[in-house]
């Protein structure tokens, strides 16, 4: 399955809406349009949207570490927002928690 | 010795697309075993850390195969075994250790194995360096 990202720039936050499987095979594509996202707009905060991923291994782990890792370089804060029921078991064994914020938000319950 | 229901073997190049069809083929094997979401979840998930640090670490210079196999027992036990013919694993201690990772870009997690031991009930490691590496995994499925 492919895998796709949309970004949407909302003041000083953009949102990053992640779509498909992410893997080792499709982390590569993911983060080179990312990381284009983050140097162009060099946002104060944000927000990865996992709502849609419907699966992810340690692959989308390093991904979002490294993610982490470029918007705090260049100034700014990322949250996970809403992941997927498989996302979040993922992020859990790893306690992401401890160093990302992971917000739920009421409108989109996670349901995969 | 539990009777044997239903066995498959797939060898595939080691290709980072054929990451997603090592988890197809696993997803439709383990579904004759009537899993439970969760548990299909779980084969799904450690079957693509196996692959991926199979196909990422085995073949440096390109090329190889990787070969996985899956049996389904009498009683809903299933065995996979994700086998690469590549370099080894020099320490197979040091690599299942959780955030362990030979990556220095920072873009590995480390926590493959970790997944894979979390996730099944059983997970075994043979490696020998210069001929290749095999990962086993047991879990048992149904409710």
């Amino acid at each position: 399955m492919e895998c796709s990202v949309t970004h949407t720039l909302t003041g000083s936050e953009l949102t990053l809406a992640v779509s498909g499987e992410i893997d080792h095979h499709n982390a590569r594509q993911l983060r080179r349009k990312i990381d284009e996202s983050l140097y162009y707009y060099r946002p104060k905060s944000v927000a990865l949207d996992l709502s849609d991923v419907a699966f992810m291994d340690s692959s989308g782990l390093g991904l979002i570490l490294g993610r982490f890792t470029l918007a705090r370089e260049l100034g700014g804060v990322l949250k996970i927002v809403d992941p997927s029921e498989n996302v979040s078991k993922i992020l859990d064994l790893a306690g992401t928690g401890r160093l990302i914020k992971i917000e739920k938000t009421a409108l989109k319950g996670s349901t995969k | 010795m539990k009777t044997l229901k239903n066995e498959m073997t797939c060898r595939f190049s080691a290709l980072s697309e054929n990451e997603s069809f090592a988890r197809s083929l696993a997803v439709s094997f383990a579904s004759g075993a009537s899993p439970t979401i969760t548990q299909l979840a779980d084969i799904k998930c450690a079957v693509s850390e196996a692959v991926t640090n199979a196909i990422v670490h085995a073949y440096p210079d390109g090329g190889g195969t990787v070969t996985l196999s899956m049996k389904h027992y009498e009683g809903g036990l299933i065995v996979i075994a994700v086998k690469d013919n590549g370099i080894g694993i020099p320490d197979v201690t040091a690599a299942r250790e959780p955030l362990y990772t030979t990556d220095t870009t920072g873009e590995r997690s480390g926590m493959g194995f970790a997944i894979m031991e979390s996730m099944m009930d059983k997970l075994a490691v043979r490696s020998k360096e210069g001929r290749g590496t095999t990962v086993t995994m047991k879990i048992k499925v149904g409710t």
